[in-house]
């Protein structure tokens, strides 16, 4: 008896893992009510965190593309929001899709520059740009002044549903905007998962892969290899440019090298990556608590922290390129967001099941 | 007169950028291999120079023969031991490690001299300086350019004029054809490095003589030098020291109008080259 | 004494297997032909035989030595060399920067071997053999006697080695191998894409190279003229071999189903 083929990426662990994730999400949603506002902000930390490595993941995982700038546009989409509070008086909360915005404006002339350099010249090329970047940004006086700059407290007063967040959670208005700040983040790295597996997951995640296996051979199938790369350029470039503006929005104080630090916003993203799992969605997510952790436990010893950081990478890329998540998934098989596409039923499910 | 005097200078920081790139370029040119530590590695030959310096008592143009082994002998055993491993037909692993290597560095620096700023000092030589018809240039600066030139001469000699240059170049066009000739691939990139290394040493007596240092500033190294390599054109060291001198004169002349704007002019040079030039003022033909 | 020989060579491309078992040998002053199809497993059994491809040591014996996991580098220093298919001219070298590198790394008289030994041994990473002991006598072939087998090369060692057209390439790909005076050597589809003409004046120069004492393994698409050089055959077909045996005494029918398989 023939039984129909089917396509399918669902596997039984992406089942469990939905369940599983919808519970998690749960729960984050509704932390601020029971937990203390310190570990909201080391949530808020990991978030970010979390967003910015999927975006970096996206470009040199599923892209090829190894960006060293992608603080630029962290940079350049703090520095929107506070132009727009500052200068133009907008409301903090909604200047972040300016930040967004002002990030897609300066991924079009990054991408036209960087595209020109290949491979290893393109990563040092997007770092130029950062830097660029930050040295016109430092010109700005009106608002990036030399020490730093603090978002008015008024904005930061009258700021969208901070006042219903206090009502509701009963808190002081500081603790209202980081749980504010938290949930929209919170918010951000669900959609940002959401686009990127659905990104991935769609006929262009296929010419993604092809793009980056081989430029060549990818064109000679039909895969618009140069629009690929400017799709995935300009998605990781607004949301990376919004998470900036969200991250100094918590913070509420700014410095040009601060938010344009490519230690801070490229480094670490990069080990968090790295270190989680190139080329998965589960592998930052793993990366950005192993990140945490060790923060946790080593930030007080500074240059040794970073040295360790450092050297974890460098072993990582030699000895296990797939990093953490791929140790485990090899070991496993296990797969939370599955994005192959595997043929089942039909003679094959029969042919399976005379073998078990 | 003032313009010709800054046109000068500037030509002549040109000469430390060459400087900064000729080893960079060295060693993409043989195995792919963009070391994004390469700006980190200058800044720990001048530590190693300010070391025995104030250790020994020596010049320090004493000290940088003294050093040349050491950082050849770490070249070596860095390509050999690490950046071998990362080689291959994927670009990511080599770039993730050096960027690894790269944070590594300046935090044992910092942990090992701190984050203060050092300076060699280099004597009566510092504020020496000769009249060259209209502008008066330093002999710090002269000296730089003239061991930038002398540089490329030689690695120019060995890359055309002797066997080592002759297995560079056939290890860099297929590596699986040279090991039939019985080069071991390893080997000549863990040459290539050692010898990069001793064109790092020589950047970083300039670089520790001519301004302060402290661990963070090898990345803004490295970003000229790479300017300076695409500038001048992939594969032509002439070419990375005319890149050299367009950022240095850049950044001379935006000085001059306003000095925050010194380091901005030199990346804008550089975009506006790559804008109209995307492949380099000299490339070498493909 | 068998001079080279393999026993029960297999090779492995990741999970792809081009080779299951194959047993050939070649005594001093042989010519061996490999012949088949594209895809036989020609170019893995060479790629096998100069240590591109990794084996197990036992499989692959030279002077009764087992050398089959040794890399290509040791293999060429024991003497055996390589003319591999398409030539694999360097293009950054001139057609004399060609024919000299084919010789400089035979005896280690390289500076940059002898730092790279030197080294090794300071960091304890020494190679499988010493490459000064691998050091012999001058042997016949210099650039003098490859100029001589090939005239048209001594007017063009100044140009690129690839602006040559496709014979004169394959020229230089020999005269690059035979600079290491090799006692073996191994020559890959030495007339693949070349003019008839052109593949007559290539083979001619074989039997020139033999009677300077190297003994020759030659890899060949083209049936009979691999007939008529060789001492012995070898025929492939899918990673195995099929038929063996000296020309004279296996048929045209025979090499058909060899190289075919079952007679159609």
């Amino acid at each position: 008896m023939d039984m129909p083929y089917a396509v399918t990426t669902r596997t039984s662990a992406s089942a469990i893992a939905l369940i599983l994730g919808l519970s998690v999400l749960a729960l984050l949603f509704a932390a601020p009510a029971f937990v203390s506002r310190g570990l909201i902000q080391d949530l808020f930390f990991i978030l970010t965190m979390l967003v910015l490595a999927q975006f970096w993941n996206l470009l040199a995982g599923y892209g090829g593309l190894v960006s060293v700038g992608q603080q630029a546009f962290v940079g350049i989409g703090a520095y929107a929001l506070y132009g727009s509070v500052i200068l133009g008086g907008a409301d903090p909360v909604s200047a972040l899709l300016l930040s967004g915005a002002a990030a897609l404006v300066l991924a079009v002339p990054t991408a036209f520059f960087a595209f020109r350099l290949h491979g290893a010249y393109f990563a040092i090329g997007t770092w130029v740009i950062a830097e660029v970047a930050r040295l016109i940004i430092a010109q700005w006086h009106a608002v990036a002044g030399g020490t730093g700059t603090s978002l008015p407290r008024d904005a930061l007063r009258e700021m969208m549903l901070v006042s219903w967040v206090q009502d509701t959670l009963g808190v002081r208005a500081s603790a209202a905007r980081d749980i504010l700040a938290y949930w929209l983040a919170l918010a951000l790295a669900v959609a940002t998962i959401a686009v990127i597996y659905w990104l991935l997951r769609s006929k262009r995640g296929l010419a993604l892969a092809a793009v980056r296996d081989n430029t060549e051979a990818a064109k000679s199938v039909g895969v618009d290899a140069g629009r690929m790369k400017w799709l995935v350029f300009l998605t990781a470039s607004f949301g990376t440019g919004i998470a900036g503006g969200l991250i100094y929005l918590q913070k509420a104080r700014i410095s040009p090298d601060a938010a344009f630090s490519v230690t801070d916003w490229t480094a670490y993203v990069i080990f968090i990556v790295v270190i989680g799992g190139l080329g998965t969605i589960e592998g930052p997510i793993l990366g950005v608590l192993v990140f945490f952790a060790l923060q946790s436990l080593l930030a007080d010893f500074g240059t040794w922290y970073l040295m360790a950081l450092g050297l974890a990478g460098i072993a990582v890329m030699l000895f296990a390129p797939r990093g953490l998540w791929g140790l485990i998934s090899e070991r496993t098989g296990l797969q939370l967001f599955p994005v192959q596409r595997r043929l089942t039923g039909g003679l094959l499910a029969q042919s399976n099941r005379k073998e078990t | 007169m003032i313009w010709i005097d800054t046109i000068v200078q500037g030509i002549l920081l040109g000469g430390l950028y060459a400087l900064f790139a000729a080893g960079l370029s060295l060693v993409f040119g043989i195995m792919r291999l963009v070391n994004l530590a390469h700006g980190d590695l200058i800044v720990l030959g001048s530590y190693l120079i300010l070391l025995l310096v104030s250790a020994l008592g020596l010049h320090p143009f004493a000290a940088v023969l003294v050093a040349m082994p050491a950082m050849f002998l770490l070249g070596w055993s860095l390509q050999k031991l690490v950046l071998n491993r990362a080689l291959g037909e994927d670009i990511l692993p080599p770039l993730l490690v050096t960027f690894g290597l790269s944070i590594v560095i300046q935090n044992a620096l910092q942990e090992s001299f701190s984050a203060d700023s050092q300076r060699v000092s280099a004597g009566a030589l510092e504020t020496a300086s000769v009249s060259l018809g209209p502008v008066t240039a330093g002999v710090m600066p002269l000296l730089t350019f003239g061991s930038a030139i002398l540089v490329i001469l030689a690695l120019n000699h060995l890359f055309y004029r002797t066997a080592i240059g002759r297995a560079f170049r056939a290890t860099s066009d297929d590596a699986v054809t040279a090991g039939l000739m019985g080069i071991r691939p390893d080997r000549v990139f863990a040459l290539a490095t050692a010898i990069a290394m001793l064109v790092v040493t020589i950047a970083a007596l300039y670089l520790g003589t001519r301004s302060n240092f402290d661990p963070s500033i090898g990345p803004a190294r490295l970003i000229y030098a790479f300017e300076a390599v695409i500038i001048g054109g992939l594969g032509s060291l002439w070419g990375t020291l005319a890149g050299g001198v367009v950022i240095g004169v850049a950044q001379t002349l935006g000085a001059a109008i306003n000095p925050e704007w010194q380091i901005l002019a030199g990346h804008v040079a550089f975009l506006i080259v790559l804008l109209i030039r995307p492949r380099g003022l000299f490339p070498r033909e493909a | 004494m068998t001079f080279l020989e393999t026993q029960g060579l297999t090779a492995h491309y990741g999970d792809f297997q081009a080779l299951f078992g194959v047993d050939i040998r070649l005594e001093p002053g042989e010519t061996v032909a490999i012949i088949g199809a594209n895809g036989a497993g020609k170019t893995s059994l060479m790629r096998s035989l100069t240590g591109v491809l990794q084996n197990a040591p036992g499989q692959i014996l030279h002077k009764q030595e087992k050398i089959g996991h040794l890399p290509p580098d040791t293999v060429m220093k024991r003497g055996i060399a390589m003319v591999p298919e398409g030539r694999r001219l360097f293009p950054s070298l001139t057609v004399e920067e060609n024919l000299i590198i084919g010789g400089q790394h035979k005896g280690g008289a390289d500076l940059g071997d002898r730092i790279g030994s030197w080294l090794a041994r300071l960091t304890g990473s020494s190679g499988p053999m010493d490459v000064a002991a691998c050091r012999d006598g001058s042997g016949y072939w210099t650039l003098d006697t490859v100029y001589a087998l090939f005239p048209v090369l001594h007017e063009r060692r100044h140009t690129p080695g690839t602006a040559l057209s496709g014979g004169q390439q394959q020229m230089v790909a020999i005269g690059r191998a035979l600079m290491s005076n090799p006692e073996i050597l191994l020559c890959d589809e030495i007339s693949l894409g070349l003019a008839p003409v052109v593949i007559r004046d290539i083979y001619a120069a074989l039997p020139l190279i033999k009677d300077s004492g190297a003994s020759l393994i030659v890899v060949e698409q083209d049936i009979s003229q691999a007939l008529r050089v060789a001492d012995r055959v070898y025929c492939m077909m899918e990673g195995r071999i099929t038929l063996s045996g000296r020309p004279s005494e296996i048929s045209r029918e025979d090499i058909h189903t060899a190289y075919f398989g079952a007679a159609a």
